[in-house]
């Protein structure tokens, strides 16, 4: 199998594109991607917050709106990431649609990929970055470390994006992405350290929890805002979100050759 | 300018297997073509025959299996973006994004081909204007019916001036009215000098548009050559056709094949075809029999009978 070497300045035909199609199509996605976490953060954090009381020594010491906002951040972002990738891939690989259009064209299947990769990026910034505006103006940063929690939400949606996107460029129609959202991303949004400390589950759940993705992406946002970070866990979760996203990518890059170009 | 933009030898396309159950597909099962600059060239057969997978390997959007194939001089395994800036590509299934206008359309596709915007917006007014799309540029894709749909993406294939244009059933789905339209549009295309390949599973096409054919089945080339020499080789000058009436068709071929004309004769579900030089002198030799058909039709032979000839069997099912 030969694959073509990657050209950036391809890559941003596709980029561009995205951008064009996005115009006619954001008003379908800018509630579930920015609204609706900053309602969670509102509904949950200052709402429930109140009831919740400050200062439960399971938070760490924390309001429960400083301990839930960041990993909301987290969660936010990973849906995000497998809202930008999950649909939209397996959609646009279909006969017909934006994927074999492109390949047809000087486009290679991996420019395609890497237009698309710097597209759902950039709207995983958008949304984290809306998000951490509001986190901050509810004072709940603790340090200046704060402002590194919009790179790790977007690292940590990118590295869902990535081998998402490579999953869903081998579906044959968009059935399956609807079983992804029911069986991973709920489970995973609810049992990751979002909205309790993952202390309060037996201790075999615990480690189970520490396996996945969202766990390390919700600890990095939360320890660099609250100004608990460590060197030690802050580049164990990163280094585990840039494997994730890297494999993914290699995943991917393999899988859009196969499939565009069969 | 007779070179050759187009060539293919031994080519042979072989798609994985589906799942674990199912086995290898081989869809094009080596076959060699040469295609000369300035013609229109056709592949021919019904469904399944291969002539997409070919097109697709032509198109460098489809790896072969085995086999030489060179499009425009270069090798699609190593040259495909290359390959790919000069052709225009014509799908079946339109690949417009409906959610755009017919501009953003055009311009999107100019965008991949690193044309300037200004550039795109020229080429744009006229291909619209030969689209006879020039009012509709601002409406959305969804909004055209499919002969509109389909003189857009042939638009839309042109927007890089492409020496090769391949056409994938340019005509399936669509009215008449809306098919001789298009037959048109591409008629001039061809004047113009732009070599055209395309595959149809109709004749009507095949002869209106075609300078040279081969015709496929079973992912092999079964005949080639100009529509006149294949229909001079495969087929008689005329062509009888007699319906009968319900239950009466077997006893008739019976008589005419106890007759001996020597000529071939075809059974269809629904009528006879007999393949003989002089369509009326047939009839009156039918008559004579004493057979009383329903209806009774000479015509010319066409394309169609070349491939039953061929084949054993209808293009169309």
């Amino acid at each position: 199998m030969t694959t073509a070497t990657a050209s950036p300045g391809m890559a941003l035909r596709f980029y561009r594109y995205c951008w064009l199609h996005y115009r006619r199509n954001w008003k379908g996605t800018i509630v579930i991607s920015v609204a609706n976490p900053l309602l969670f953060l509102v509904a949950i954090g200052a709402g429930l917050g109140a009831v919740v009381g400050s200062h439960v020594e399971a938070l760490g010491g924390v309001s429960y709106l400083a301990f839930f906002a960041p990993g909301m951040l987290a969660a936010a972002s990973m849906q995000n990431g497998m809202i930008e990738s999950a649909f939209p891939v397996s959609y646009q690989r279909m006969p017909g649609r934006a994927y074999p259009v492109a390949v047809s064209t000087p486009l290679e299947p991996v420019d395609v990929l890497h237009g698309h990769a710097l597209f759902m990026a950039v709207k995983i910034a958008i949304g984290a970055a809306a998000f951490c505006a509001v986190m901050f103006a509810f004072g709940v940063a603790a340090s200046p470390l704060a402002v590194l929690a919009l790179p790790a939400a977007v690292l940590t949606g990118f590295a869902f994006a990535m081998p998402v996107a490579a999953w869903a460029v081998t579906l044959p129609d968009v059935r399956p992405v609807q079983t992804l959202f029911k069986w991973v991303v709920m489970p995973l949004y609810l049992f990751s350290g979002t909205f309790f400390a993952t202390t309060q589950l037996p201790e075999a759940v615990q480690h189970l929890v520490a396996l996945t993705p969202l766990w390390h992406g919700v600890e990095l946002c939360r320890t660099l805002t609250l100004g608990t970070a460590t060197w030690a866990g802050s580049l164990t979760h990163t280094a585990y979100l840039t494997a994730l996203a890297l494999v993914g990518y290699v995943v991917a890059r393999r899988n859009y050759h196969r499939h565009l170009h069969p | 300018m007779s070179d050759v933009i187009a060539q293919a030898t031994g080519l042979v396309k072989t798609y994985p297997p589906r799942d674990k159950r199912s086995a290898p597909f081989t869809a094009v099962d080596g076959i060699d073509f040469t295609l000369q600059r300035g013609e229109a060239f056709g592949f021919l057969g019904p469904n399944g025959a291969g002539k997409s997978s070919t097109m697709r390997m032509i198109a460098c959007v489809s790896p072969p299996t085995a086999g030489t194939l060179r499009v425009l001089g270069l090798d699609p395994a190593t040259d495909g973006r290359r390959i790919r800036a000069r052709l225009g590509v014509v799908p079946q299934d339109d690949a417009l994004d409906s959610e755009l206008s017919v501009r953003e359309n055009l311009l999107i596709y100019g965008r991949y081909f690193g044309l300037s915007t200004r550039l795109i917006d020229e080429r744009a007014t006229q291909l619209l204007d030969f689209a006879q799309l020039t009012d509709k540029a601002a409406e959305r894709v969804d909004a055209l019916s499919g002969g509109m749909r389909r003189r857009l993406t042939i638009a839309r294939s042109l927007i890089n001036e492409p020496e090769l244009l391949l056409l994938d059933e340019p005509t399936t789905g669509l009215d008449p009215q809306a098919r001789h339209v298009l037959w048109d549009r591409l008629f001039r295309l061809k004047q113009q000098g732009v070599t055209l390949v395309l595959t149809t599973h109709y004749m009507d096409e095949a002869e209106q548009l075609c300078d040279r054919l081969v015709v496929m089945d079973g992912g092999k080339i079964v005949a080639q050559g100009s529509p006149a020499e294949l229909i001079a080789k495969h087929a008689t000058r005329e062509v009888l056709e007699l319906r009968f009436g319900i239950g009466e068709q077997a006893a008739a071929v019976e008589k005419l094949r106890q007759a001996r004309t020597g000529d071939r004769i075809e059974e269809l579900p629904d009528r006879l075809l007999w393949y003989t030089a002089e369509g009326d002198a047939a009839l009156a030799a039918a008559h004579a029999l004493g057979l009383t058909p329903v209806t009774a039709l000479v015509r010319r032979a066409s394309l169609e009978d070349v491939f039953l000839a061929l084949t054993g069997r209808t293009l169309v099912d």
